[in-house]
């Protein structure tokens, strides 16, 4: 049964990244070209996974939180104190392991420091996650000292625009990590505990689930996932900038696992579906774009697909509520 | 003393206390100028938050706030600039879009049932999104009714100025305090907080409560924009960007409870005033950087979120989950 909900769930997204694909390439007729120059793929194509995988990255992190009726606000300011780590590391010299282990140790604490006040202190997720989004930025600024660190260091760059196989790096990582973040959940018994949680925290706890240190894992998981996105966004603009870094992506991941299926209210989710919930957003940007509007249609069009998905929902839910809504009048915290 | 006022009186304690630290670090902060210029500057904040506060004590969330703000300022700079009407016209005008378009939220979220957070977010993207698509630039706004308005104030004792939409914010404080805890109205907006099955069932009209919740919400962000407008004199699409967490910030500094069901717009009055004593001693300190402003807020923030969890949890926290297997 859930083998079928999930495909055709599938259906829906691959649809959707497919029309939206199909609009591209009618407004701008070049969109599928990809061209093969100096060891490495160029194109349209090619640059929506590029500019696409930090908000995959986040969405990857964002989707077992969401599926434990969670939600991390504070990925945006965590990729900015993960740069910042990463940008003063390699300006102070040290080799590229050492800044990377730095930032991504940093960005797990992030994390953890989260799932902490979640799992352990009983808070709320959004208010939880609000106190590191808003006070994340000021940190970040505090390690670079309120300039913006640029760095020269080829290794470190490469994590944001080299390529192997001829496919952009940062693609690259958040391919690697989906995989491995899938596999991890579907071939263990860890995606069944997270929706386990997300269905009902207390009936799990109670068949014995240990739900605050999963809980405290997940976060911790989004925290590596935000650090990894920050990484590759300074390395792929050279320099760590604390105001600016991942600025409004926390939106955007949460969009990308919504647009994949996953729940707000938890259960049910999937990774890949919400990497191409990514893919799909960065379609529609790269779409505006190359087809000339202003940047600023942007925003309208995400409006726009946020409300058609939540009205699709909803109108499923309706079929199933009408009845008992036509009982009881207010149905929205229904035990 | 009633026992619900203890954590505003906390609030309140922790204002004095640290406005007195502030006072005996500088004395010249100890002036009706300083207290003036509170005002004036967080005016916008204030007036936001007070409708960030319905929206809490409703156990909603509105992130659309800081984008109505951006939305209304750009609208009415183009009425009154290129259209050259009478900001009085525009005023109302605009005030009933914002609030129009907080009511469509709130149908949104009761009659689709879909959480406030991403609804508020889609408004968010739509208001950011035709505000820069109206127009990109800041645009100025130059009619003699704005500068009769922005230089008008009251002259305090001491060479400080309570300005117009100073008092405008205090204003806003009291009429929506009063609405919150005199009204029928009001007395709804605690009740679905608390618990929105046992409002319907109590005869709370929940839809049409929880749709008035959000059109005042944006209505006040759509007056903190024209506050905003007269602030800078200019209307422009990026303008209070992320002030939505900041009117979050003080709401839950103001001692209101985000599961909803319980707070005070006062309390909130005392958060926005914290928030500018905090950018107030930064600037006169002048040694620490305006970043220091984010980590304290993001500290306030933590210390009252930990004061509220202490104090509620003890009595109806799901403790059943504390004693859980772990």
């Amino acid at each position: 049964m859930k083998a079928q909900s999930l495909s055709s769930f599938f259906s829906h997204q691959v649809i959707a990244l497919a029309g939206v694909l199909l609009i591209n390439w009618m407004v701008f007729p070049g969109f599928f070209d990809v061209t093969w120059k100096d060891g490495r793929l160029f194109g349209s194509l090619i640059d929506v996974i590029n500019r696409g995988a930090p908000v995959a990255i986040l969405a990857i992190g964002m989707t077992p939180i969401i599926a434990t009726r969670g939600v991390d606000l504070s990925v945006g300011a965590v990729m900015a104190v993960a740069g910042a780590v990463a940008a003063t590391f390699t300006v102070a010299g040290h080799p590229l392991v050492v800044t990377l282990a730095a930032a991504l140790a940093v960005a797990i604490a992030c994390g953890l420091w989260n799932g902490l006040l979640i799992a352990f202190l009983g808070i709320q997720p959004f208010v939880a996650t609000l106190v590191l989004m808003v006070a994340g930025r000021g940190l970040a600024q505090l390690i670079t000292e309120g300039s913006i660190v640029t760095f020269s260091d080829p290794a470190l760059i490469f994590i944001g625009t080299g390529s192997l196989l001829g496919l952009p790096m940062p693609a690259v990582i958040a391919l690697l990590l989906m995989v491995g973040a899938h596999f991890f959940v579907r071939r263990t018994a860890m995606g069944l505990f997270i929706e386990a949680i997300g269905t009902n925290r207390s009936a799990a706890t109670y068949t014995g689930l240990r739900s605050r240190s999963l809980i405290l894992a997940i976060y911790a998981f989004g925290g590596l996932c935000a650090g990894i996105a920050g990484v590759i966004a300074a390395a792929d603009i050279r320099g760590a900038d604390a105001n600016n870094a991942g600025l409004w992506l926390e939106l955007d991941a949460i969009l990308a696992v919504v647009i994949g299926g996953t729940s707000l209210l938890g259960g049910r989710f999937s990774i890949p579906l919400s990497v191409l919930g990514a893919v799909i957003i960065q379609a529609m940007n790269t779409g505006i774009l190359v087809s000339g509007f202003p940047p600023e249609f942007n925003l309208i069009v995400k409006a726009g697909v946020i409300m058609i998905i939540l009205i699709l929902q909803s109108a499923r839910l309706g079929e199933i509520a009408g009845a008992i809504r036509s009982l009881k009048p207010f149905g929205r915290k229904m035990p | 003393m009633n026992a619900r006022y203890r954590p505003l009186m906390a609030t309140t304690l922790i204002f004095i206390v640290a406005y007195a630290l502030c006072v005996s670090q500088y004395p010249g902060m100890w002036s009706t100028r300083v207290l003036g210029n509170f005002l004036t500057d967080n005016a916008f904040l204030g007036v936001a938050a007070v409708g960030a506060t319905f929206v809490i004590i409703s156990g909603g969330i509105d992130l659309s706030v800081g984008a109505v703000i951006g939305l209304t300022g750009v609208v009415t700079a183009i009425l009154i600039t290129r259209l050259g009407l009478h900001p009085l016209v525009v005023f109302p005008l605009v005030l009933a879009l914002a609030a129009l378009f907080g009511a469509a939220m709130g149908a949104v979220i009761h009659f689709l049932r879909v959480p406030p957070f991403i609804v508020t977010l889609a408004g968010m993207f739509l208001a950011r999104g035709l505000a820069s698509v109206l127009t990109q630039d800041s645009i100025p706004i130059d009619h003699p009714f704005y500068r009769t308005v922005s230089s008008l104030y009251f002259k305090l004792p001491g060479g400080g100025r309570l300005s117009a939409i100073g008092l405008t914010m205090l204003a806003v404080f009291l009429l929506f305090g009063l609405i919150a805890h005199r009204t029928r109205f009001g007395s709804y907006v605690y009740a679905i907080g608390g618990n929105p099955v046992s409002a319907a069932l109590m005869g709370v009209p929940t839809g049409r409560t929880t749709v008035a919740i959000y059109a005042l919400s944006s209505f006040l962000g759509g007056l903190s924009g024209i506050i905003y407008s007269l602030y800078t004199s200019a209307g422009y699409p990026l303008a209070a960007v992320g002030i939505e967490l900041d009117s979050i910030a003080a709401v839950v500094i103001g001692g209101t409870l985000l599961t909803g069901g319980y707070g005070f717009i006062f309390g909130t009055l005392i958060g926005v005033m914290l928030q500018g004593l905090v950018q107030t001693f930064i600037v006169f300190d002048g040694t620490l950087s305006s970043w220091w402003t984010k980590i304290a807020i993001g500290f306030l923030l933590f210390m009252f979120i930990l004061l509220q969890n202490l104090v509620f949890n003890r009595q109806n926290g799901p403790a059943h989950l504390r004693k859980g297997p772990a």
